[in-house]
C-alpha cells in the first residue's frame, strides 16, 4: 500500500472508455460499472413502485372511494409488488453491491465470467420491458397480486401473460448472478484469502447465490406452467379439469419463501460490512454470522407451508411448518445479538450509514418478532391476509433491504465515486425517512389486528383513525426519499472530492484500492494474512 | 485487461447452470407424481396411447448422440480435428432427427384429437387430461431444449473448424457435451414415465 492515501497510479474505471457515451456502459463487462447500470436501473423502478405506493396509501386516506376505482387499485397493488419484489429488492443488493464490491472484497480484478454478467443485465432490462408492457396492453394491467395465485391468474382477462412471462425472464438474470458470483468466490479469491478469512458480504452473497440457483428454477416452471394454462388450456391448477389450485401455492412458495432470503441475506450481509467499520471494532463472532448465514440459506427452504396456514393442510404438516418456521428464528437471532456486541464498547463514529445500520437492527427486529406472531398457528388464523402481515413484511423486506440498501450506498459511495455526499442531508434524509416509516407501518399492525383485510381499496369506518396516521407517514417517509435520493444525485455529480482510499478507517479489502478503483481494482492482487475486519 | 482463462471455473459454471435446469424439471416431475398418484387408472389408460417404438428410438438416438460427443471430445484431445467435428456433425444430425420423430409423434397425437384443451380429451375425463397436458408440456420443453443443445453443438463446430477451440482449449466443447448429457438424462427419464409404465 502507498503511504500517500490519493495517490493513484491508474486511471479510474469512469475513465477507461472502450467505447463513446452509452455504449462505454452499456457493453462494458466491467464488473462496476455493470453495478452502477444495476443501481441506476433499479433506482429508477423503486421511484416508480414508491410513488404506486404512495398512490395506494393516498386511497386509503379515507374509506370509500378517494381517487381510485377498486379495479385500479387492484392494478396498483399488482404492479407494485411485481416491480417491488421481481424488479428491486430480488436483484437488488447482489447486483448493484455484488457486482461493484464483490470482486473488490475477495482481491480479484472481477467476476468469473464478466460477459455473462452483462447479459444478465441485459436479460433483466428485457424481463423488466415484458413486465412493464402488461400495463399497456389491450387488456388492462394484471390484478392478481404479485402471487399470481391460480385459478384467477388464468382466469382474469387482464394481461397475465406478459408479466408471468416477465417474471420467469427475470428469473433467469438472478440465476446467472447467482451462478457467477458462486464461480468467483470458489475460484477468485486471492491469495491467502481462506474461507474462514472472507468478509461478511461475499459470505452472504455466497448464501444467496446458492439460493438464487437452487430455489428460482422451480418459480421458473410454475411460471412456464401457469402459461402453458392460459395459452393452452392444460389445467395443471384448473379444478374443472382435474388439476388442483393448491399445488400452485406450494410450487409459487417453495421458491417465493427462500426469495426472502435472497433479499434479506445480502442486507445482513451489508449490515456485517458496516458496523465494525463505525464501531472500529473487531466483528463480534464472525463464524457464529457465517454459521447463521448458512443456517437460514438452508432451513429457509423448508418453511414454505406458513404461507399456506389457512389454504388446507394436514394437521401434521401444519405443525411441522410452524416449528420450522420457529427455527429460522435463532440464527437471525444470533445475528442480532452479533451486531450488538459489535457495537459494545466500540470507538462509535457517528456518521450516515452507521445511523442507516442501527435503524435496520430496529426495525429489522421489529419485523422478526412479529414474524413469529404469524408463524404460530393460532395467532396466524386470525391475522392471515390482514394489513398485519402486509405491516410484517414491510418491515422485514423494505425496513431490512431498504435500509441496509440506503446503509450500503452510503458506506461506498466515496468508493464508487470518488466524491463525499453532504452529511447534513443525509442525516437529515436518514431522520424523516425513519419517522416516516414508523408512522407508515406500525399502525398497520394495530389495523390487522383489528380485522382489517389487505389488498381492498375500501374499509370500514372504525379503521379511520389509524389509516389516516398511516397515509401521513407515508407522505414524511416519501420527502425523506426525495431528500435522499437528490443528495445522493447531487453529490455524485459535483460532492467535494474525496479521493482518500480509507475514509472511514475500515479494513476491509475495498478500503485498500484507489477511489474509485482502477479498470483491474488492484495494482498487483494482495496476499491476505489476516482475518477480514482485525482492529487489535 | 489480460485475457482471463479458467477452465476449472468454466465447467463448474456449467455444472451450476446443469443443476438448475434439473430442477426447472423437478417441479414437473413432482406434479407428474402427484397427478400419477391422484390419477393412476387413467394414466395407465392414457399411457398405452403413446408409441412406444417411436420413444425407444429416440432414446436409441439420444444414447448414440450421447457417446459421439463424448467420442469428439477424445478426438479432438487427439489433434484429429476432422474426426471431432464428423463425430459433432453426427450428433447434430441425431439431434435433428429426435426432433423429426417428435414432430411425426406430436402430430398423430394432435390428428386424433388428443391435445390439450380439445373435446375429445375432454371427453376422456380429468386423468386423461392431465396426462397429456403433462406430456405435451415435458416432452416440448425437452424438445426445447434439444433445440438449445444443437444451437450450442452447432456454435462449437464453427469454433473447432475457425480453430477457436482447439486441443489444448476445449473448455467450450466439453461444456456442450455436459449440456448434451443433460438434454439426454432428462429424456432417460421421460420416456419410462411417458412410455413403460404402463
Amino acid at each position: 500500500m502507498t503511504t500517500d492515501n490519493t495517490a493513484r497510479a491508474e486511471p479510474s474505471f469512469f475513465e477507461y472508455k472502450k467505447h463513446k457515451g452509452i455504449l462505454a456502459w452499456i457493453l462494458s463487462t466491467d464488473h462496476k460499472r455493470i453495478g452502477l447500470l444495476y443501481l441506476y436501473s433499479i433506482m429508477t423502478f423503486f421511484i416508480v413502485g414508491a410513488i404506486l405506493g404512495l398512490l395506494m396509501k393516498l386511497e386509503l386516506i379515507a374509506p370509500g372511494k378517494t381517487i381510485m376505482e377498486a379495479k385500479t387499485y387492484n392494478g396498483v397493488f399488482t404492479l407494485h409488488g411485481i416491480i417491488m419484489i421481481f424488479l428491486i429488492v430480488i436483484p437488488g443488493l447482489p447486483a448493484v453491491f455484488g457486482n461493484f464490491m464483490l470482486p473488490i472484497l475477495i482481491g480479484a480484478k472481477d467476476v468469473a465470467f464478466p460477459r455473462l454478467n452483462l447479459l444478465s443485465w441485459y436479460i433483466y432490462i428485457f424481463g423488466a420491458i415484458v413486465v412493464l408492457m402488461s400495463q399497456f396492453m389491450s387488456g388492462g394491467p394484471p390484478d392478481t397480486g404479485w402471487t399470481f395465485y391460480a385459478p384467477y391468474s388464468f382466469k382474469t382477462t387482464t394481461n397475465m401473460l406478459p408479466a408471468v412471462l416477465g417474471a420467469f425472464i427475470l428469473g433467469f438474470s438472478s440465476i446467472l448472478t447467482g451462478l457467477n458470483f458462486i464461480v468467483t468466490i470458489h475460484r477468485m479469491r486471492a491469495p491467502g484469502m481462506t474461507w474462514l478469512k472472507m468478509p461478511l458480504f461475499p459470505w452472504a452473497l455466497y448464501g444467496t447465490a446458492w439460493i438464487q440457483l437452487l430455489a428460482t428454477p422451480i418459480i421458473g416452471i410454475t411460471l412456464l406452467m401457469t402459461v402453458g394454462e392460459r395459452l393452452f388450456n392444460i389445467g395443471f391448477f384448473d379444478p374443472a379439469l382435474g388439476g388442483d389450485p393448491i399445488l400452485y401455492q406450494h410450487l409459487f412458495w417453495i421458491y417465493s419463501h427462500p426469495a426472502v432470503y435472497v433479499m434479506i441475506l445480502p442486507a445482513m450481509g451489508v449490515i456485517s460490512e458496516i458496523l465494525p467499520t463505525f464501531a472500529q471494532k473487531t466483528i463480534f463472532g464472525y463464524k457464529a454470522i457465517i454459521f447463521s448465514t448458512i443456517a437460514i440459506a438452508f432451513v429457509g427452504y423448508f418453511v414454505w407451508g406458513h404461507h399456506m396456514f389457512t389454504s388446507g393442510m394436514s394437521g401434521t404438516a401444519l405443525y411441522v411448518f410452524s416449528i420450522l418456521t420457529f427455527l429460522v428464528a435463532i440464527p437471525s437471532g444470533i445475528k442480532v445479538f452479533n451486531w450488538v456486541s459489535t457495537i459494545y464498547k466500540g470507538s462509535i463514529n457517528l456518521k450516515t450509514p452507521f445511523y442507516w445500520a442501527v435503524s435496520f437492527i430496529f426495525v429489522f427486529m421489529i419485523g422478526g418478532l412479529t414474524g413469529l406472531v404469524l408463524g404460530a398457528l393460532a395467532t396466524n388464523v386470525h391475522v392471515h391476509d390482514t394489513h398485519f402481515v402486509v405491516a410484517h413484511f414491510h418491515f422485514i423486506v423494505f425496513g431490512g433491504v431498504g435500509f441496509a440498501f440506503m446503509g450500503a450506498i452510503h458506506y461506498w459511495f466515496p468508493k464508487m465515486y470518488g466524491r463525499m455526499y453532504d452529511e447534513t442531508w443525509a442525516n437529515m434524509g436518514w431522520l424523516i425517512f425513519f419517522i416516516g416509516f414508523l408512522t407508515l407501518y406500525l399502525p398497520m399492525f394495530y389495523l390487522g389486528i383489528a380485522g382489517m383485510p389487505r389488498r381492498y381499496f375500501d374499509y370500514l369506518p372504525q379503521f379511520h383513525g389509524g389509516n389516516i396516521i398511516s397515509s401521513f407517514g407515508a407522505i414524511i417517509m416519501i420527502t425523506g426519499l426525495l431528500i435522499i435520493i437528490t443528495n445522493l444525485v447531487r453529490s455524485a455529480r459535483m460532492g467535494p472530492i474525496s479521493t482518500e482510499r480509507n475514509p472511514w478507517n475500515g479494513k476491509t479489502l475495498e478500503w485498500t484500492v484507489e477511489s474509485p478503483p482502477s479498470l483491474e481494482n488492484f495494482e498487483e492482487i494482495p496476499v491476505i494474512e489476516k482475518g477480514p475486519y482485525e482492529y487489535e | 485487461m489480460d485475457e482471463h482463462r479458467d477452465d476449472i471455473g468454466s465447467r463448474f459454471g456449467m455444472w451450476l447452470f446443469i443443476f438448475t435446469e434439473l430442477l426447472l424439471f423437478a417441479g414437473l416431475f413432482i406434479v407428474y407424481s402427484v397427478y400419477r398418484y391422484l390419477n393412476w387408472q387413467a394414466f395407465h389408460l392414457a399411457a398405452e396411447e403413446l408409441n412406444t417404438f417411436i420413444g425407444a428410438l429416440n432414446t436409441v438416438l439420444l444414447l448414440a448422440s450421447s457417446a459421439t460427443i463424448a467420442m469428439s471430445i477424445t478426438a479432438l484431445q487427439k489433434k484429429n480435428k476432422t474426426l471431432a467435428l464428423a463425430l459433432l456433425g453426427f450428433t447434430i444430425l441425431v439431434g435433428l432427427v429426435f426432433l423429426v420423430n417428435k414432430y411425426f409423434e406430436w402430430n398423430l397425437k394432435i390428428e386424433h384429437g388428443l391435445y390439450p384443451g380439445s373435446e375429445r380429451l375432454l371427453e376422456y375425463g380429468k386423468g386423461e387430461v392431465l396426462f397429456f397436458g403433462l406430456y405435451f408440456f415435458m416432452t416440448g420443453l425437452h424438445a426445447l431444449h434439444i433445440i438449445v443443445g444443437v444451437a450450442f453443438i452447432g456454435v462449437v463446430f464453427f469454433r473447432i473448424k475457425n480453430d477457436r477451440i482447439t486441443h489444448d482449449n476445449f473448455v467450450h466443447l466439453e461444456n456442450a457435451g455436459l449440456y448434451w448429457h443433460l438434454v439426454d438424462i432428462i429424456w432417460i427419464f421421460l420416456f419410462p414415465l411417458f412410455y413403460l409404465i404402463t
